[in-house]
């Protein structure tokens, strides 16, 4: 039921981890199922030098936890806001209809993360 | 690579031996049994010596065996069938809180028709309480259903016990029987039931054929309408190469039952041994009154669909009551009935074995699973979080 790029990125998962003393942390839970992820981020001159993820959840929360910490490295924090799930699920080439609110997580670990950058770096600009 | 089979609850391998008594009956003893001619003769020949050798194993006459497509129609024919022929007599259904869906959205749907279901909670390991049935039997009360092993988590339920609550108190009683066979005796006089579910494709039969036992005198409401087969009870021309194979693969799965569940059982106790002595792993069901082949494990700070599809890249197939697998984003039923929370429930497994697996398959999945939970766990913040607490 899963494309092979996905089961690529659960099985090889990218970027899997914590960062020490990250610039920014986002945890968000999926209200429909219960799942939880965890994202955390190094910010260098407003650019995501390193980002790495926590996820507990089904096989498509771990590919698309992986999938958009390789969409937002290197990224502005801008350019990192501006990720959609729908994004994140088409370089997976696709999730299943009832699949599709995990990525959702994906996008919201990321907003969340860069919003507490934000917070903790108030004269930061985007 | 090494494929292990560990999801004999949903589905077992027909049976060589049982293929091979069905396959006449798909291109030389092809007839419809209705034939007046020697073709559909023989093929009645084959219905009714079916029916007898499953009669045999449950203990009753032939007349009261009803073949169908399988343990939903059963259920839904058991459970209809009585609530429209007992219109008069009252509404009221029992049932438990584990039950298969068959039966749940069953009574869901009766519900919508004007009965009135009570749902039995089970205890945290999953037992029905017999004094809980009768207590709440009312004097419309028409129809007892419980089932005799739980699919999910193993657990076997006091059926005899409850069957006899049913009848000092003129009540019908069904049980769902899809699990048991082959795994515990089941004998319909012992058991007392008025009615029982089976599927031949939980004891390595094939697909889409059951049975329907219905004790002689009990009234129920047709369910599928046609023609005059099963004694004009089920219409449908019979299945007659896959009745055929229920019935040896029933006779087969019920011979020297002590010895070969004593062999999967011992089986099952390594993988359960094995499994709860990992850190912050549970037994889910109860660990003695259990279905041999059944080991349902909750993996805390992981989710069940991720363990499943790891376990299946190396080769291991099992299932899950976890949110994520069912489709409907709730944890599987029977897992909260326990009362498990919801992020528990989340991690479960359920290892179901039969007489196919090894010890070898056993051992594999011991050496296999722990490296498999420690990678999860290194990537879950639920984990993590826990960890830093413990500190
Ligand atoms: S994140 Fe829970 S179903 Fe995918």
């Amino acid at each position: 039921m899963y494309s092979e790029k996905v089961m690529d990125h659960f099985s090889n998962p990218r970027n899997v981890g914590e960062i020490e003393n990250a610039d920014g942390v986002g945890t968000v839970g999926n209200a429909k199922c219960g799942d939880i992820m965890r994202m955390f981020l190094k910010v260098e001159n407003g650019i995501i030098t390193d980002v790495k993820f926590k996820t507990f959840g089904c096989g498509a929360a771990i590919a698309t936890s992986s999938m958009a910490t390789e969409m937002v490295k290197g990224k502005t924090l801008k350019e990192a806001l501006q990720l959609t799930n729908a994004a994140v699920a088409e370089a997976l080439d696709g999730l299943p209809p009832v699949k599709m609110h995990c990525s959702l997580l994906a996008e919201e670990a990321v907003k969340a993360a860069v919003e507490d950058y934000m917070k903790k770096h108030p004269d930061a600009v985007i | 690579m090494n494929r292990i089979y560990m999801d004999n609850a949903a589905t077992t391998a027909v049976s060589p031996a049982v293929v091979e008594k069905m396959l006449p009956y798909f291109t030389e003893c092809y007839g419809n049994a209705s034939s007046i001619h020697s073709t559909g003769r023989d093929a009645r020949k084959a219905l009714e010596e079916a029916r007898r050798r499953v009669a045999a194993v449950l203990n009753c006459s032939p007349n009261e065996i009803y073949f169908t497509s399988g343990g939903s129609e059963s259920d839904n024919w058991a459970l209809k069938g009585a609530a429209f022929a007992n219109r008069k007599k009252g509404k009221h259904i029992i049932t438990s809180a584990v039950e298969h869906h068959a039966i749940l959205h069953t009574c869901e749907y009766l519900e919508k028709q004007g009965c009135e279901i009570t749902y039995i909670p089970v205890d945290a390991d999953g037992l029905v309480n017999p004094a809980d049935v009768e207590a709440a039997i009312r004097p419309d009360t028409i129809l007892i259903s419980i089932m005799a092993a739980n699919n999910e988590i193993g657990t076997i339920e006091p059926i005899e016990e409850i069957a006899a609550i049913a009848h000092a108190h003129g009540v019908l009683f069904h049980t769902d029987a899809v699990q048991a066979i082959g795994a515990i005796p089941v004998d319909v006089q012992k058991i007392g039931c008025d009615m029982l579910s089976l599927s031949a494709h939980k004891f390595h039969g094939p697909k889409g054929v059951g049975v329907l036992y219905i004790r002689k005198g009990v009234r129920l409401e047709n369910f599928m309408h046609g023609g005059a087969q099963e004694r004009g009870r089920r219409a449908a021309t019979e299945n007659v190469p896959g009745i055929v194979g229920l019935a040896e693969a029933i006779t087969l799965a019920t011979e020297n039952l002590e010895e070969k569940n004593a062999r999967i059982a011992a089986l099952r106790d390594q993988l359960i041994d094995g499994l709860t002595a990992l850190p912050y792993v549970r037994l889910n069901g109860h660990r003695t009154k259990r279905l041999p082949g059944n080991c349902n494990i909750s993996v805390q700070f992981i989710e069940g669909e991720a363990l499943l599809l790891r376990l299946d890249l190396a080769g291991i197939a099992a299932s899950s009551g976890s949110a994520c697998t069912s489709g409907s984003l709730d944890p599987s039923h029977v897992l909260l009935a326990i009362g498990l929370p919801h992020a528990i429930a989340h991690g479960s497994l359920r290892l179901s074995l039969s007489d196919t697996n090894t010890q070898e398959d056993v051992d594999y999945v011991l050496n296999t699973l722990p490296g498999i939970i420690e990678t999860l766990r290194s990537m879950s913040p639920l984990y993590q979080d826990f960890m830093e607490e413990q500190k």
